[in-house]
């Protein structure tokens, strides 16, 4: 008995001490995709003459020195978080981070002034509505039963439900070849009914990650959901995975934000169109998403309201 | 302790007796080498000890990560376990009490939580009340049910009290809230604690279903880490799991070995007061 | 309450209710086989096997369900060893379970009177005629109390599968949540299916003592 406590105790402080003592700092993913051929990010000029009147966020933001966004942290080249880099600003990276810069930088806000807050699907309309962030990019599809709620400003982007599969495959071409074919997607995403509908068999875990490793373990022939999280699957493993590239439904996504502050949501619009215009929302993408070959869809236009 | 329980099985073994178990014993032994062999020989070919998929741990901001992680599974159980206690306790006061309809309720909120999964509880109470704060979704599901479980080792452990106790107080004129207070509580305590605390055990692993409704305790984290880490031979799922788990079994066997130590002082305690509470 | 009526909901309930009446008895078959093979180590004159019974025993009750159900299914793939999710289901339920039904069955044994085994020994009966012959049968009557609570615990636990890709009642509540029921009127259905289940697995436990003690 007595050996047995001793065996405990020495297990926990050897995994405290192992977890407190050494480390490094930095990331592990620079090295790994700092190829010379990738294509460069765009930076953004800051404006520093902005002026909002009667926008409640932005006057809040300006007097706390300091822009809150909220993200998602789990979806590469989309909006990610590299956890070993900290909880700084260049630990955030993707596509949907930098449409979040591109607007910020025209609220006259640089990188550093950004304070990222990771906001799950299920929580974006109660996080935007009781101020806890300024506004929300991450895969926020625009629709009638959120607009009670919250805004939007966009579209920045018009997603689509699209498959992800081996590299090797050939038999999937899209929806229609899914008859009985073991198909993995994201519990709670609407992508399930869409899906059950061609016959598949869907399996679902609680993070695409899990569904990416099913792919890769030969257990799902596919993976399903918005093609803008499936192509940053894709640019991750560019060697294994690619997206199929026949989208079955359309999902505009959006700067969410807080319902009544039209005037931030115009500002916000202009900034979307300025950057669409002068080419970095492309640069963008090509850094981003199109790194898995899959090229940019056309800019969708503004819907302003 | 496991050798006077296994003596009871078999003979003192003789010299071929001896042999015999020593073959076995060499054959077991092969026997598990070879599976753990095999098991570590296919994640090996499978290139989950390469540096890749144990690189994130060396990293300062991700061992902050899981000692957050780790830090909110604590604070989570904390709460959970003080509240459940408080909750157990009015429960069996409750079961124990004269009136009939106070009886009646306990009964019913004792079976009701305990044969609830926890998982359904927190699930309907983040969905219902909780939306904005995952740590008392779970922290409440934790309390309901681990309650109604401390309820269940409390009051078995007050009914153990011989009931000469419980008579010679009240014979004294004491009131029934004294006896209970001053008199069976006291006694009982000490053959109940182990019980408590293996429970204790229980809510600290159920902590861990905080994951699926995104409170960011350690399984959350080592999630986060496990699919944020893309590897070329895929996510370092089993790195992190083997990391999760030795932190769970480290800090569930000490809470283990603390109800081992305290059963051992009790009964110490015990003969020297001669008293028969167990 | 009439939720449950509605848009072939019933359909769905009744499949997820079945689900998990399946994987909880399957579960808990494989549970007793593992449980009584590691309480046989845990007793057995072999060092080597009585020290893999406590370190099984160990590590799996110490470790959370759903950790147990992270390495089965993420983990069983990389050994080579594919199965449905539903089998990774069971075999994570079975193997977690198996480790309390082994502690219940070896409390079980140290009650069995000494001098019993002591008799059958004499009688030149080995360790495994003693085990199987003489003391497991007796300690099955004072074993199947706590072994109820094991087994009750079962269906309640079987809810974790519902994350891992099984359709059972857990996940009937998530499906019926994001169709946009009220996820109070959801809870009472499943609430009530999981007080049913356990209700009869008490009954069950109860029908047995009864057979046990008339056979006494």
């Amino acid at each position: 008995m007595r050996t047995r406590r001793t065996i405990a105790i020495a297990m926990s402080v050897l995994t405290l001490t192992a977890v407190a003592a050494c480390g490094k700092s930095g990331s592990p993913n620079d090295s790994a995709d700092g190829t010379s051929a990738a294509p460069q990010l765009p930076t953004y000029q800051v404006k520093t003459d902005v002026k909002l009147d009667n926008s409640p966020t932005y006057a809040a933001a300006k007097k706390r020195g300091r822009l809150v966004i909220g993200a998602k942290s789990d979806q590469p080249f989309l909006g990610f978080e590299d956890l070993s880099a900290g909880s700084g600003a260049s630990a955030r990276s993707g596509f949907d981070i930098e449409i979040a810069k591109m607007i910020a930088a025209d609220l006259g806000f640089s990188p550093s002034q950004i304070d990222w807050k990771t906001i799950v699907s299920a929580n974006r309309e109660n996080a935007i509505s009781s101020g806890q962030i300024d506004y929300y990019v991450g895969t926020y599809t625009i629709n009638a039963g959120r607009k009670a709620q919250v805004s939007f400003a966009g579209p920045y982007y018009v997603a689509g439900q699209d498959l992800l599969v081996l590299k090797s495959n050939t038999d999937i071409t899209g929806p229609d070849s899914l008859k009985g074919r073991a198909v993995c997607t994201v519990a709670g995403s609407t992508s399930i009914a869409n899906i059950e509908k061609y016959g598949a068999k869907v399996t679902k875990y609680d993070a695409y990650s899990q569904c990416v490793d099913k792919l890769l373990t030969n257990e799902v022939d596919a993976l399903t959901t918005d093609d803008a999280i499936l192509k940053g699957y894709a640019a991750k493993n560019p060697d294994k995975l690619k997206v199929v590239g026949n989208r079955f439904t359309q999902e505009p996504y959006g700067v969410g934000l807080a319902k009544d502050d039209k005037v931030l949501r115009d500002a916000i619009n202009d900034a979307l169109k300025a950057h669409e215009d002068n080419g970095d929302w492309k640069k963008a993408y090509d850094a981003t998403l199109g790194r898995s070959g899959a090229g940019a869809p056309p800019v969708p236009a503004l819907d302003r309201y | 302790m496991s050798s006077s329980s296994s003596t009871v099985l078999y003979d003192a073994p003789g010299p071929r007796a001896k042999v015999r178990y020593r073959g076995f014993g060499v054959l077991s032994l092969l026997g598990i080498a070879a599976l753990l062999w095999y098991a570590y020989d296919r994640l090996a070919s499978t290139g989950q000890f390469s540096a890749a998929m144990w690189n994130p741990f060396q990293y300062t901001a991700v061992q902050q990560r899981i000692v957050d992680g780790l830090l909110n599974t604590l604070s989570a159980f904390g709460v959970a376990a003080a509240l459940s206690l408080v909750l157990g306790a009015l429960l069996a006061a409750g079961r124990l009490s004269d009136h009939r309809p106070v009886r009646a309720a306990a009964t019913a909120i004792v079976q009701f939580f305990r044969a609830m999964p926890l998982l359904i509880m927190i699930f309907a109470l983040y969905h219902s009340m909780f939306a904005t704060s995952p740590f008392w979704a779970l922290v409440t599901g934790l309390t309901l049910y681990n309650g109604a479980v401390q309820a269940e080792i409390i009051r078995g452990g007050v009914n153990a009290v011989p009931r000469g106790q419980s008579e010679a107080a009240f014979a004294l004129g004491l009131r029934k809230s004294q006896v209970m207070l001053t008199i069976l509580v006291p006694q009982a305590v000490r053959s109940m604690l182990p019980a408590i605390i293996g429970q204790l055990v229980v809510t600290l692993k159920d902590t861990s279903l905080g994951w699926l409704i995104t409170y960011s305790e350690l399984l959350y984290v080592g999630k986060l880490i496990a699919s944020n880490t893309s590897t070329p031979q895929g996510y370092p799922y089993i790195p992190v799991t083997i990391v999760i788990s030795v932190i769970y079994i480290g800090m569930c066997l000490a809470l283990t070995a603390l109800a081992k130590w305290i059963e051992a002082r009790g009964r110490r305690g015990a003969n020297r007061r001669t008293s028969v509470a167990a | 309450m009439g939720i449950l009526f509605e848009d072939g909901n019933f359909a769905l309930f009744r499949d997820s209710f079945l689900q998990t009446v399946e994987l909880s008895a399957l579960s808990a078959l494989l549970a007793l086989l593992i449980g009584t093979l590691l309480a046989a180590f845990r007793v057995s004159p072999v060092p080597a096997l009585r020290a893999f019974g406590t370190v099984w025993v160990n590590v799996f009750r110490n470790t959370p369900l759903t950790l147990l159900f992270f390495a089965v299914v993420f983990g069983l793939p990389r050994l080579d060893v594919h199965y449905s999710s539903f089998v990774f289901a069971v075999l994570a339920l079975g193997i977690y379970t198996a480790s309390f039904v082994c502690e219940v069955l070896r409390a079980g044994i140290n009650t069995v009177p000494l001098g019993q085994a002591e008799a059958a020994r004499s009688l030149g009966m080995g360790f495994g005629q003693t085990l199987t012959l003489i003391v497991l049968p007796q300690a099955a009557r004072t074993v199947l109390g706590p072994m109820s609570s094991v087994f009750i615990a079962l269906p309640r636990n079987s809810a974790i599968a519902g994350a891992f890709s099984i359709s059972e009642l857990y996940g009937a509540q998530q499906t019926l949540n994001e169709r946009g029921y009220s996820i109070l009127t959801i809870f009472f259905w499943v609430a009530l299916a999981y007080l049913f289940l356990s209700a009869v697995i008490g009954l069950i436990f109860r029908f047995l003592e009864n057979r046990l003690a008339v056979a006494r």
